[in-house]
């Protein structure tokens, strides 16, 4: 049992078995690291071909954001600007499971697989056959888990790979299925719930390696990213956000940051004496992967507590974009978007791969929409900030990030670190939830643009004294979450210029939108609401084509694919995560003031719970 | 104290809570104090607990969420009794249909130690003494 652990004194056996454990695990991983480079020549190639040709085809969603690049964009174009006003729902599936659905779909051939929050059931379905459940896998994970889990129980889909399907278990275990049968064919524990380490995001599978990360960063974990084996199982790099450099996997001459090498202990020297090891820098994103850089990215979440006095220094590498080399985990370059954070907004975003123009210029460029509210455009190759701009104008916390320096320009009047612990910092945007959160954007690249959902929500911060319990909360601040000034929208969709750094059109939307966005090249863009609206919306102006209403509130992610000659779309439905916790009864000072404004804003009188996939299409 | 005592497993908090004050006093079920939309320092304390350890599944302001229930609502028909049973035991709901998991607090001391104030705060929501967002206190 989890709470087992909590005492005091067992909490002492538990830390002496967590230091020992990081030693096995070094010395396992550099054995390791030897082997990795060797196998490298064999067969691993054949499923990286795989699924290097498989992206491409836009017949299929083969990963969870459809490519490598994270564009989440689909060639097919049968759906068009002109006849989506027709599109209706074909067929829907419900998943039997009642917490908040993030992620969605793949589509392999004739086969849909989709996973459900805890308890993480996967499904196969036939398309051949109205949507026929082929197998069904019910994992056996002990419910204790839900206990340490953030923000609901949410899982944000499987991947696929060699035949495989890969699903990333709430109590941290990573299982590969045999996509035919279902059956197990291996598993491989990944982190301890008993110390808060639990898994939510979708595995990712590169060449030989599957790569998972690891949630707890309310819980004061050392969050990182594990690669290992698709064929067994076995660990092939684990990569820390924080601690030493043979933890981190950061080479202090080669590894890059604004064009300077990092240097020895670029994360200890960043924190007060052990703290790092509860430093956090949780990976829960979307990670994606340059075959010709050979490169992964993804983004590290908040330092451990949220009470930033008591962790003084950058606390690196939390709220940071990694690049790493994905045979080895070894860092090319990594950037730092909000060093010492005091408002929790975890880097953790998607990294939008991307080959546009920037300022005239043409680049093989990075976008990420942070929730620090800045969006940055970096050059992928070696990390140098070419952009960073505010995208949504509520942003206040800082004025602008120094172009030299990398650093935001924090405003003292909305520093939790300047005001001291016990003293509430007021109207600071945005709120904790970011100006985004892990919802995934889109990029055309036909029209170079980015398509963004966004939250406008802004909030009071107080951070306080705690300590550090293994498996229990290290948060150490309240909040309370209200709409920006004189503002009713706690929403928008907007249309984003990567290269200028500019709001092309804005869609305001009641409230923040929490789904993964589907830009496609008929012209049409898709997300989805929270109150529960599937949208269509013309690419070029935002404007509204087609909305639908689902049974319940859209926290997944739109996805495409074809099948019998027709295009489908589909989403799953299903109102929870961090915004179903935070909005069901509307927010702080919603009620004072604003009266019946305030009431229409309970999310809890539009949507109820349910997972439900819906499919719709034009014929 | 007397009262749960009989429901905190093991030992391991018995010493510590002899000698809280706070907890030694209580007596009747625990009150809170609201003056001018002032709360006491208790009521306050209740508030950043409930931040701490309540916030990430009963929502904002003791108010419900997608996930858990409102303890503004709960607290009309539970009694401290009832409430500090759920709290320091747990309650799992797990079936086919549904995931509910209150986790036990009994060993949290940051919980624990602070039942009445947690209670307390909570109380005053229910009551509709306070409204939501963070109390005011006398310092501020
Ligand atoms: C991991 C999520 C989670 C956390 C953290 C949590 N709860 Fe709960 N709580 C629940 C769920 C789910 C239920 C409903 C259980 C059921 O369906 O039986 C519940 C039920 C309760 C109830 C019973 C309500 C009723 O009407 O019967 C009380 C009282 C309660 N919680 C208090 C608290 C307090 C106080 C805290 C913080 C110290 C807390 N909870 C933290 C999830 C949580």
């Amino acid at each position: 049992m989890i709470r087992n652990v909590c005492g005091p004194k067992s909490r002492m056996d538990q830390r002496g078995i967590n230091v020992a454990r990081f030693r096995t695990s070094l010395l396992g991983c550099s054995i390791l690291l030897g082997l990795g480079s060797a196998v490298v020549l064999g067969g691993p190639a054949a499923a990286n071909d795989e699924l290097t040709k498989l992206q491409g085809d836009a017949n299929q969603w083969v990963m969870p954001a459809g490519n490598y690049a994270n564009q989440r964009y689909s060639a097919l174009d049968k759906i068009t600007a002109d006849n989506v006003g027709k599109m209706h729902p074909v067929w829907s599936f419900s998943t039997g499971v009642l917490r908040g659905h993030e992620g969605g779909p793949l589509v392999i051939g004739n086969v849909m697989y989709l996973s459900t929050p805890f308890p993480n059931n996967v499904f196969a379905l036939d398309l051949n056959d109205n949507g026929k459940i082929l197998w069904k896998y019910e994992p056996h994970q002990d419910p204790a888990v839900i206990a340490v889990m953030c923000c609901d129980t949410v899982n944000r889909g499987v991947s696929y790979a060699d035949g495989k399907i890969f699903l990333s278990q709430a109590d941290a275990t990573l299982v590969a299925l045999d996509a035919k049968t279902g059956k197990e064919v291996w598993s491989v524990k990944n982190g301890d719930p008993a110390k808060g380490e639990t898994m939510t995001s979708a595995p990712v599978v590169v060449k030989d390696k599957v790569l998972v990360g690891i949630s707890g960063g309310e819980f004061g974990v050392q969050g990182r990213m594990t690669a290992y084996n698709i064929k067994d199982g076995k660990l092939a790099w684990k990569a820390y956000s924080v601690g030493p450099d043979d933890q981190i996997l950061f080479d202090p001459q080669k590894t890059m940051s604004l064009g300077h090498p990092v240097g020895a202990n670029s994360s200890l020297s960043t924190w007060q004496g052990e703290q790092w090891k509860n430093g956090g820098g949780s990976v829960w994103g979307w990670t994606a992967y340059d075959p010709a850089l050979n490169l992964v990215y993804y983004g590290s979440g908040n330092p451990g507590t949220w009470n930033p006095a008591q962790r003084p220094g950058d606390n690196k590498w939390s709220m940071t974009v990694f690049a790493r080399d994905a045979d080895t985990g070894v860092a090319k370059w990594v950037y730092q978007m909000t060093p010492h954070d005091e408002w929790d907004y975890d880097g953790v975003n998607e990294m939008i791969l991307a080959d546009i123009n920037v300022k005239g210029k043409p680049v093989k460029a990075l976008v990420h929409f942070d929730r620090n509210g800045f969006a940055y455009t970096l050059d992928r190759t070696n990390g140098d900030l070419l952009v960073a701009e505010k995208y949504d104008p509520a942003v206040n916390w800082a004025s602008h990030v120094d172009p030299e320096t990398g650093r935001p320009d924090v405003q003292k009047q909305y520093s939790t670190q300047a005001g001291g612990e016990d003293h509430n910092v007021k109207g600071i945007c945005p709120a904790a939830l970011g100006s985004k959160d892990q919802q995934p954007a889109s990029f055309s690249p036909k029209t170079g643009v980015f398509y963004v959902p966004t939250n406008h929500v802004c909030m009071d911060y107080e951070p306080f004294k705690v300590s550090y319990t293994a498996g229990q909360p290290f948060v150490g601040a309240t909040l309370s979450m209200f709409p920006p000034q004189g503002q009713q929208n706690l929403g928008n969709f907007i249309a984003w210029d990567a290269s200028q750094g500019k709001i092309l059109w804005s869609d305001p939307e009641t409230f923040s939108v929490w789904s993964g966005a589907l830009a496609t090249a008929g012209n049409v863009v898709f997300y989805g609401t929270l109150d529960g609206y599937l949208k269509a919306v013309d690419m070029k102006t935002g404007k509204e084509l087609y909305k639908y209403k689902t049974p319940s509130g859209i926290i997944g992610n739109i996805n495409t694919y074809m099948h019998d000659g027709h295009q489908y779309i589909a989403v799953l439905s299903g109102v929870g995560g961090w915004a179903g916790i935070g909005m069901a009864a509307g927010l702080a000072g919603d009620t004072e003031g604003l009266g019946a404004v305030g009431a229409y804003k309970q999310l809890s009188n539009y949507t109820q719970l349910g997972g439900v996939l819906s499919v719709f299409s034009v014929d | 104290m007397i009262r749960i005592a009989p429901v905190i497993p093991a030992m391991v908090l018995a010493g510590s809570l002899l000698t809280m004050p706070d907890c030694a006093q209580a007596q009747n079920d625990p009150v809170y104090s609201v003056q001018n939309g002032i709360v006491d320092q208790h009521t306050f304390n209740g508030y950043r607990r409930y931040g701490e350890s309540c916030h990430r599944c009963h929502g904002p302001d003791g108010s419900g969420s997608s996930y858990a229930p409102s303890l503004v609502d709960s607290l009309k028909n539970l009694n401290y009794e009832q409430f500090a049973q759920v709290v320091i035991n747990g309650r799992q709901n797990v079936t086919t249909s549904s995931n509910n998991v209150m986790p036990s607090f009994g060993l949290t001391p940051d919980v624990a130690l602070y039942l009445d104030d947690i209670y307390g705060y909570l109380k005053a929501r229910s009551d509709g003494k306070l409204e939501r967002g963070r109390p005011k206190r006398a310092d501020d």
